[in-house]
């Protein structure tokens, strides 16, 4: 039996293949005077056909029919698209596009549709920006074309296929005619084996969906044992780049957790002090880049774009010398007293918390990411935004800055001279508390980086740093105390092992499983991953 | 005979805290009783709840005290031995609800049927009873502290690593009780209490009776703090405090004193939360925020660590500044917590017993140096 839907594809088909260019546009005010004077059938026919007609005029043509702005002019029967202009409908002449005057509604008849011509124009749209200029449209209608399956625009595809040049769009119109002569019933057993290959070799999970119908609905043995096969080769395909996701997920929480970790490392790892004031030092880099915002959005809105760029090196001066500020005036006085340390920097938190709470409210403050930072890229199956990529980025920027600060520089080489042997380094004439007093300013600034960095992924509120403090100590220990390195691969180590846990366990019961993996494994090592040997440990 | 064995074995000053907090314990339940209102004299019900909740502070104070302060283990997870006891007399008055209920339901408690529970969890059944629920309340804590210490204690976790993980453990317990799947109320805890061993909670005399046992189990606890401080077993621990590897190489198993006295504590921190519980009216997962260890910690340190007197002192003092500044000036309580923090680590790190003793020693010198 014949359906509406499949008369309209045959008549399209005959459209597309019997006229050619010229001749359809001869054609246009035939189909138009169909659309706005013939029946209901006729109607359904000509959209179909303007929508394959490949003519410039079809697309403001359909357009206003589906907003309701397609007229016929009551005096001589011409069909116009009308927009409001005042009181008034500017008019335009639909099969020109020239200006036709002005009117009023009641001089106009609008051409009505129902809900079933709706759905042929939605279609017939779709079909439409196959042709358009802009390579995104054109994209974006493959791929709706492809979650369709609707047999009725094969004519469309194939059109759009010849006229195409771009190769990467040619392979998606490609996989949409695939989809189409899968779904549609009478394509040859050929045409559906080659369709299943094409289908394959997009590899996604909609074309996983599309191979199981296939093979559960196909009658002929061949192209059943073809739809099934190539769906397991999906299923493996995906689930490699299923576990390549959760890698990158991991490593992205990996970098956060870097990020944050990693002014501690150096703080708790080679100064002894515990410092838990730094989710505080992370939260007033966060809110410097808040304060750069507005800044720059009151003075100078053109630059609004590179206002992370501007709070970077103020978030660590800001934080940075608060830091050398805590040093000078609390955590000097507790050397040797890492428990006091620990209580110190507690009372430091809740006092900047509380701090920042009077100054900026208790509410969230917003914090707008770049446009550069916006946005997703698609990678073979990987989802990856933009901003934390950028992220990662910036954290192993950090790191690699890190190492070569310590490992390059003089203050680098005093601070290491300092923490293997402290009265030898004294001795030695190096100055031990200005190079404290340096450490733990470093340390800090390295937190208000990791808070401009935050500040585009997280909420910017006074409790921003208390997120993060337990997790950097667990990154910090599980690493080893005393090695950047070690911090490394322990935040990206957490990090993925959290993302893996998270399909099974949930979000919540992921991060438990983590915290008692540490208590766990703190009990087998505990120095950490890699721990420092020597005299100078205990 | 044990009494004896209890009142010799403390210290003067001990014996005259127990003394004072039995006397006070008695006498504030009492006072609310039996004055009327009227009088000068009369404690209010607020009062007396705010009282017995200090009680059970300062219990949680003391018992962190003996663990910081006399073996050098500074625990920041004691609020979750502290929640854990309140949650297993959580579940205990829970089940006294039965029917009384928003749904009716005989077994299963509210939040149970609003997430659509068929049946009780296992871990459940036997809290409608007292009996089963009070020996839960001393032996839950004390097995996770004897399963955190066995391991931590044997691998040589000490110092800032063993804070380390005991903060998250507490924070892995308050990630755990917020789920719904726990079977334990998720974010809401558990509240509604309506009897305890078939009195109201809500009775004037229920409360009374909960600040005065308060009174007792701190007194018990000092009492049993004091006469293993005094002990030969509390010189080894402190001496395990001030050179574990000294007290090794002697021949001491550092571990079994270290776990005895943690596991101890653990129960103590137990107690003190189910004796809060029906007192506050509510239990929820908020109690195990590593927040909450920490300031039981600065209690310890404001009244001075390493003796016992001072956790009580430190635990009331300030907790009633808190009760006040968050209810006068709540902007300013944060600023004056953190400053307390600083403070007692800077200046007096031996918190207000080291004043007391500043102070006797100003006045003992210059005696000395005129008889000489």
């Amino acid at each position: 039996m014949l359906s509406k839907r499949s008369l309209a594809a045959l008549f399209s088909l005959l459209v597309s293949v019997l006229f050619a260019g010229v001749a359809l546009a001869a054609d246009l005010p035939g189909l138009v005077s169909n659309l706005t004077t013939g029946g209901l059938g006729d109607r359904e026919a000509a959209i179909t056909a303007l929508a394959v007609s490949g003519e410039e005029r079809a697309a403001p043509i359909l357009e206003a029919l589906a907003a309701g702005q397609l007229y016929v002019r009551t005096a001589d029967k011409l069909a116009v698209i009308g927009m409001p202009a005042g009181n008034d409908l500017a008019l335009t002449d639909a099969i020109s596009g020239k200006p036709a005057g002005t009117a009023t509604e009641s001089d106009l008849d609008r051409v009505r549709i129902n809900n079933r011509l709706r759905g042929t124009l939605d279609d017939a749209l779709g079909t439409l920006t196959l042709m358009s200029r802009d390579p995104r449209m054109r994209r974006n209608a493959a791929d709706s074309l492809f979650k369709r399956r609707d047999p009725a625009s094969l004519p469309a595809i194939d059109k759009a296929l010849a006229a195409e040049k771009d190769a990467g769009i040619k392979r998606l119109f490609n996989e949409a005619r695939a989809s189409m002569i899968l779904a549609s019933a009478d394509a040859s057993k050929e045409q559906k084996l080659e369709a299943i290959a094409t289908v394959r070799d997009r590899g996604d999970g909609d074309a996983l969906g599309m191979l199981d119908n296939a093979a559960s609905a196909s009658t002929d043995a061949d192209v059943k044992a073809a739809a099934t096969a190539a769906a397991g080769t999906v299923r493996s395909t995906l689930a490699i780049w299923g576990a390549a996701q959760n890698v990158w997920y991991g490593i992205s929480l990996g970098s956060v957790l870097l990020l944050a970790a990693i002014g501690l490392a150096i703080t708790f790892g080679t100064m002894g002090v515990i410092n838990m004031a730094h989710g505080e030092m992370v939260m007033l880099g966060a809110y410097t880049t808040f304060v750069v915002q507005q800044t720059i959005r009151a003075y100078a809105p053109d630059l609004a774009e590179g206002s992370v760029i501007v709070a970077l090196p103020l978030a660590f001066l800001v934080s940075g010398a608060i830091g050398v500020l805590i040093e000078r005036t609390i955590i000097r006085f507790l050397y040797g007293r890492p428990l006091d340390t620990l209580l110190a920097t507690w009372g430091l938190s809740l006092v900047l918390q509380q701090a920042v709470r009077s100054i900026f409210g208790p509410t969230n403050r917003e914090v707008a990411s770049p446009s550069w930072m916006s946005g997703t890229f698609q990678l073979g199956q990987l989802n990856i935004t933009y901003g934390r990529l950028w992220i990662v980025v910036f954290a192993l920027l950090v790191f690699a800055a890190l190492m070569l600060l310590l490992r390059r520089t003089p203050l680098g080489l005093y601070m290491r001279a300092v923490t293997q042997n402290r009265p030898m380094a004294s001795a030695m004439g190096i100055r031990t508390p200005r190079v404290d007093a340096l450490t733990f300013g470093l340390g800090s600034g390295i937190a208000g980086l990791a808070g401009v960095a935050l500040s585009q992924i997280d909420n910017v509120s006074p409790n921003l740093g208390q997120g993060y403090i337990i997790d950097s100590f667990m990154v910090v220990v599980f690493g080893g105390v005393g090695n950047l390195f070690g911090t490394l691969v322990g935040a990206t180590a957490l990090g993925i092992i959290n993302k893996f846990l998270e399909p099974y366990a949930g979000a919540v019961l992921g991060k438990i499983l983590v915290l008692v993996f540490i208590i766990l494994f703190i009990q087998r090592r505990p120095r950490g991953l890699f721990a420092l040997k020597g005299r100078s440990v205990e | 005979m044990i009494t004896r064995f209890f009142w010799h074995g403390l210290d003067r000053y001990v014996r005259v805290m127990v003394a004072v907090v039995l006397i006070i314990g008695l006498a504030m339940p009492l006072l609310n009783l039996l004055m009327p209102q009227s009088s000068p004299l009369y404690v209010s019900a607020y009062t007396l709840q705010l009282f017995g909740k200090y009680l059970c502070y300062a219990s949680l104070a003391l018992a962190v005290d003996l663990v910081w302060g006399f073996c050098g283990i500074l625990s920041l997870g004691h609020a979750a031995f502290f929640a854990l006891g309140g949650y297993c007399m959580g579940m205990y008055l829970l089940r006294q609800i039965g029917t009384r209920g928003v749904y009716g339901n005989p077994l299963l408690p509210d939040f149970m049927v609003f997430l659509g529970y068929k049946e009780l969890p296992w871990f459940w059944h036997g809290f409608d009873s007292f009996w089963f629920a009070a020996p839960m309340i001393v032996i839950v804590p004390s097995v996770l502290a004897l399963a955190l210490g066995w391991f931590a204690f044997r691998s040589r976790v000490t110092g800032v690593y063993l804070s380390i993980i005991t903060q998250a453990m507490t924070f892995a317990l308050l990630l755990a009780f917020f789920r719904n799947d726990m079977g334990l109320g998720g974010n809401n805890g558990m509240t509604d209490f309506k009897d305890i061993l078939g009195f109201s909670v809500q009775a004037p005399g229920t409360r009374a009776v909960l600040c005065f046992a308060s009174a007792l189990a701190l007194a018990i606890f000092l009492a049993i703090s004091g006469a293993i401080v005094g002990s030969r077993f509390g010189k080894a621990l402190t001496a395990v405090r001030d050179a574990e590897s000294r007290m090794r190489f002697l021949g001491y198993r550092v571990e079994g004193y270290k776990l005895f006295v943690f596991v101890l504590s653990a129960a103590m921190a137990g107690i003190a939360g189910a004796l809060y519980v029906p007192q506050v009216g509510i239990i929820n997962p908020g109690e195990f925020s590593p927040g909450n260890s920490i300031e039981a910690v600065l209690w310890v340190a404001v009244g001075g660590r390493g003796t016992l007197i001072g956790p009580v002192i430190g635990a009331f003092i300030v907790n009633f500044a808190k009760t006040y500044l968050t209810g006068a000036l709540p902007e300013v309580w944060l600023f004056a917590l953190g400053a307390l923090f600083i403070g007692v680590t800077l200046f007096m790190p031996k918190g207000v017993m080291g004043l007391w003793a500043q102070y006797k020693a100003r006045r003992a010198r210059p005696k000395r140096t005129a008889a000489a």
